[in-house]
């Protein structure tokens, strides 16, 4: 149920914007936007989730039982090639921001598919990694390492997949020149989001990939 | 619910009856529900945003499982009474305390704390709704869905037994083999949401929302330690959220996190509950501490004592609350080193909670006391807590702990706290917010004998616990035997039939609760303006509030805004003198009154997001497909709620005056 709470979260971030009828007319304590500062929040409660996995795989991936060890089914090449897509979904997102900010909707639609399209890449890595380890031996249930692994990546998977459904939805509101209020806003809140996903997949990345057992 | 608000003259004392609006035809939006317009009956409530509502439904729910967990209670104690008792077989047992543990944290002190924080937190700063209206509505029906799905596992094959902190290998297959512990992982999963939604929602609500001139400093303390409380909602309930899905995902697909025969370690379940355990346990009880700091100067008619201490104070045991959570497990071979900051870490947090105590006291030192209900129930508080509080500081102290673990003296100590704490302040909050939220008075004559009888039904029940610990009687076990309870002072039949006799004082004091409720709904008589003659925002407006809380937004100046409306300092006495009435106080708002308020609109897609998540719940325990269709009526309402906006366009307010609104002045919760 993570993988819609945060579909919540978001949809809902996004339609809480998509209800500032008068941007400029109310002015809050702290200068932010409510929904601004609500995404801040939520993206500071999802650390500690990702805390929570992270620490959890830490704990166990040393334990293999009888199936394959982290370092006989990693393919570190093939990982770095779909994270650095990852990260430089990162990049297009920043020009989505930057294009609606300058109220170029063209630019706007096109780096937020770019994005997206980014988004699905890793992910479509990510599902022929799962099968890949899955095919060597590496089942959900086949070690406390295969659960713990299968859990801490699902689970960022999830959150990539529902940014690329927020993006692709923005997308289509847009195009039909219904995103109410300020819409460079909504993209920022929005790429918020997307570069938190990104940034905890460095993290993911160095601790589950990189570090050796 | 009126969609549109307009001040109406003559409404200080007596709530506006707001004239029946005018028929409106809401406009479609995106194809999806015409948003609803009920103004009166149930659907007013059901399809509510507004946070007086949603406050009322919080405690509401929270009411209803503060019976079902005391019957609870009263079970567990009826079979301890007597030595082998025979009330409860043992598998029963063990899911009445795990129930009994679970519906009075998750489902009563919590969703009672929130509906408090609902109804008066955007009262204290001045503001007209919180952040994001939709979203608190979600966050209540995601409760109550949450309590439900717990609860239905006591009609399907039986509750969850595992005890509230589910360790393993309690909570696996082998010893819980019945669909309680899915339900219960599930359950508290979706009332999770509910928790970090509100969180959200009230950080953004405090931070942003204030009236001008309302600085932090300036906050009264309950919206101060609301907003304590949330930060550590915020950041524990996602660690709740990991244990949960390792627990699901253990159960339901077949990993082994908690396995020990795998190869798993089952301290990694202790540490993930306990990080949010622990904190939680102030997320319970620094409500209460709100409450009867704003209590206690009402009825000593003097300020708080140190506001910036008892403020700070509250911050500081959120704070090290994260940093004392092992203290649960010093019996569970965590090594010297660990146990020993654990250990100073907790007798660390004594010191903030006590300087509150202190202040509480010394605000009350020289004041002039006035003993109502309310204030008796908030000196209780600072008495019953700290006894609680003592016992935690003997806990702190690891070898005597690793002693008491898992006996009744462990059972003492968090009942202290959490009754004689928590559940005491809330009890003081009913007594003093109810003419607020209902425009009536509770009946003192009642409350009175409400408030002994919970006193002495309480130290009746918990205080031999204490006994009964230190001699060794565990915790959780179902029946005791004669031959082993001991002789003379220390006998444990004794002490346990004292305890049973005190939980059934209890009972009826709190069955007089229940009646003063009943009685008070049935006087016809109403409160007055200023009951207790006040001191914060929440009493610059009428009883109850109008739906849009103020006629303008006040400018405040002071901490205590309220009382210094009234009252004024003579600069040649300096004593304080009376210089306006509550109803000056108000008239005056009423003069400049906002022209047009637009308040957000009903809307029913919360209630319908949160009614997809009991159906995800049971599709994961009995069969997936429902869980997909339980999906996709929440894809369905999430697309609606971010479609929809969330305050009506200006023609379903004023179906005249088209476009006319612009000019209006723009209620800071349009936002959600």
């Amino acid at each position: 149920m993570a993988e819609t709470a945060v579909a919540r979260a978001e949809h809902v971030a996004l339609a809480e914007h998509g209800a500032h009828a008068e941007p400029a007319a109310h002015v809050t304590s702290t200068g932010l936007s409510n929904v601004k500062l609500g995404m801040w929040l939520f993206l500071g409660s999802e650390c500690l989730l990702f805390g929570g996995l992270i620490s959890t795989y830490m704990l166990y991936r040393g334990r293999v039982s009888n199936g394959p060890t982290p370092v006989q089914v990693y393919d570190i090449p093939f990982t770095s090639v779909s994270s650095f897509v990852l990260l430089m979904s990162s990049l297009t997102m920043v020009l989505a921001v930057s294009a609606a900010h300058k109220h170029d909707d063209r630019g706007t639609n096109l780096w937020l598919t770019v994005t997206a399209l980014l988004g699905a890449t890793f992910v479509g890595g990510q599902v022929y990694e799962f099968t890949a380890f899955y095919n060597e031996g590496l089942g959900f249930t086949t070690s406390l390492f295969g659960s713990s692994f299968y859990t801490l990546t699902g689970f960022h998977g999830v959150h990539v997949t529902v940014g690329i459904i927020m993006l692709l939805a923005l997308v289509a509101i847009n195009n039909r020149s219904r995103v109410p209020g300020s819409k460079s806003e909504t993209v920022e809140t929005i790429g918020l989001y997307w570069h938190f996903v990104d940034i905890v997949w460095i993290i993911i990345f160095t601790l589950v990939y990189l570090i050796p057992v | 619910m009126a969609i549109i608000e307009r001040p109406a003259p003559g409404t200080t004392v007596v709530p506006a009856l707001t004239p029946a609006p005018p028929a409106i035809t809401p406009t479609r939006t995106y194809g999806a529900l015409r948003r609803p317009v009920a103004a009166t009956g149930w659907k007013s409530w059901l399809f509510t945003v507004d946070h007086k509502k949603i406050g009322l439904m919080y405690g509401a729910t929270a009411l209803f499982f503060f019976v079902v967990g005391g019957l609870e209670a009263v079970l567990i104690r009826l079979q301890l009474a007597a030595p082998e008792g025979k009330v409860l077989n043992a598998d029963l047992y063990n899911q009445m305390f795990t129930m009994h543990a679970t519906t009075m944290v998750f489902l009563f002190v919590m969703p009672m704390a929130a509906g408090f924080a609902n109804y008066f937190v955007p009262l204290q700063i001045g503001a007209r709704d919180v952040a994001f209206p939709r979203i608190n509505a979600f966050g209540l029906w995601c409760l109550i869905a949450g309590g439900i799905v717990v609860n239905l596992a006591w009609f399907l094959g039986g509750a969850a037994d595992g005890g509230w902190f589910m360790y393993a290998p309690n909570s696996g297959p082998v010893f819980s083999p019945s669909h309680g512990v899915d339900f219960w992982a599930l359950g508290l999963q979706i009332a999770g949401i509910a928790s970090l939604m509100g969180a959200i929602n009230l950080i953004v609500t405090v931070l942003n929302m204030r009236a001008p001139g309302m600085t932090l400093m300036k906050m009264p303390v309950f919206t101060w330690m609301i907003t304590v409380v949330q930060f550590l909602l915020l950041f524990a309930v996602p660690v709740i959220t990991v244990a949960l899905f390792l627990l699901t995902f253990q159960r339901r697909f077949g990993a082994q996190f908690f396995d020990v025969a795998a190869g798993a370690d089952p301290l990694l379940w202790q540490h993930l509950f306990w990080i949010f355990g622990h904190p939680e346990v102030y997320i319970l009880v620094l409500p209460s501490f709100g409450i009867v700091s704003e209590v206690l100067p009402v009825f000593s008619r003097k300020p708080l004592f140190g506001y910036p201490f008892v403020v700070f104070s509250g911050a500081a045991i959120g704070f090290v609350g994260w940093g004392v959570w092992a203290h649960h497990m010093f019996a569970s071979g965590l090594g010297p080193v660990s146990v020993a900051v654990f250990s100073i870490a907790t007798m660390a947090i004594a010191v903030p909670t006590g300087v509150k105590i202190i202040n509480w006291t010394l605000t009350l030192w020289g004041g002039k006391l006035v003993f109502t209900t309310a204030m008796k129930f908030a000196i209780g508080l600072i008495i019953l807590f700290t006894i609680g509080g003592l016992s935690g500081v003997t806990h702190s102290v690891a070898p005597s702990d690793t002693q008491q673990t898992d006996t009744y003296y462990i059972v003492a100590h968090f009942h202290y706290v959490l009754f004689g704490g928590a559940i005491f302040g809330l009890f003081s909050g009913f007594y003093y917010w109810w003419p607020k939220m209902f425009g009536k008075m509770l009946n003192e004559r009642l409350g009175s004998w409400n408030f002994w009888l919970m006193v002495i039904g309480m130290n009746l029940t918990f205080g031999p616990m204490h006994i009964l610990g230190l001699q060794g009687q565990p915790r959780r076990m179902y029946q005791w035997t004669d031959a082993r309870a001991g002789e003379g002072f220390f006998n444990l039949a004794f002490w346990n039939l004292v305890a049973s006799i005190g939980s059934l004082i209890l009972t009826l004091g709190i069955l007089l609760f229940l009646i003063n409720i009943v009685v008070t709904a049935r006087n016809k008589a109403r409160a007055p303006l200023d009951p207790w003659n006040a001191r914060s925002l929440e009493w610059m407006t009428s009883n109850p509030p109008k739906e849009h809380n103020f006629d303008s937004i006040p400018h405040v100046y002071h901490l205590d805004e309220f009382f210094h409306r009234k009252y004024e300092e003579d600069a040649a006495t300096h004593t304080m003198r009376e210089v306006a009435t509550a109803e000056q106080v108000l008239a005056e708002l009423e003069r400049n009154a906002d022209k047009h308020i637009h308040m957000p609109s009903p809307s029913y897609w919360p209630i319908l997001l949160a009614a997809g998540l009991p159906i995800v719940a049971l599709g994961l325990i009995y069969s997936i497909p429902v869980a997909i269709v339980g999906g996709v009526v929440m894809l369905y309402a999430l697309y609606g709620l971010a479609l929809e906006p969330s305050v009506a366009v200006d023609s379903d307010f004023e179906p005249s005056a088209n476009g006319a609104s612009g000019n209006g002045h723009a209620v800071g919760a349009s936002h959600g």
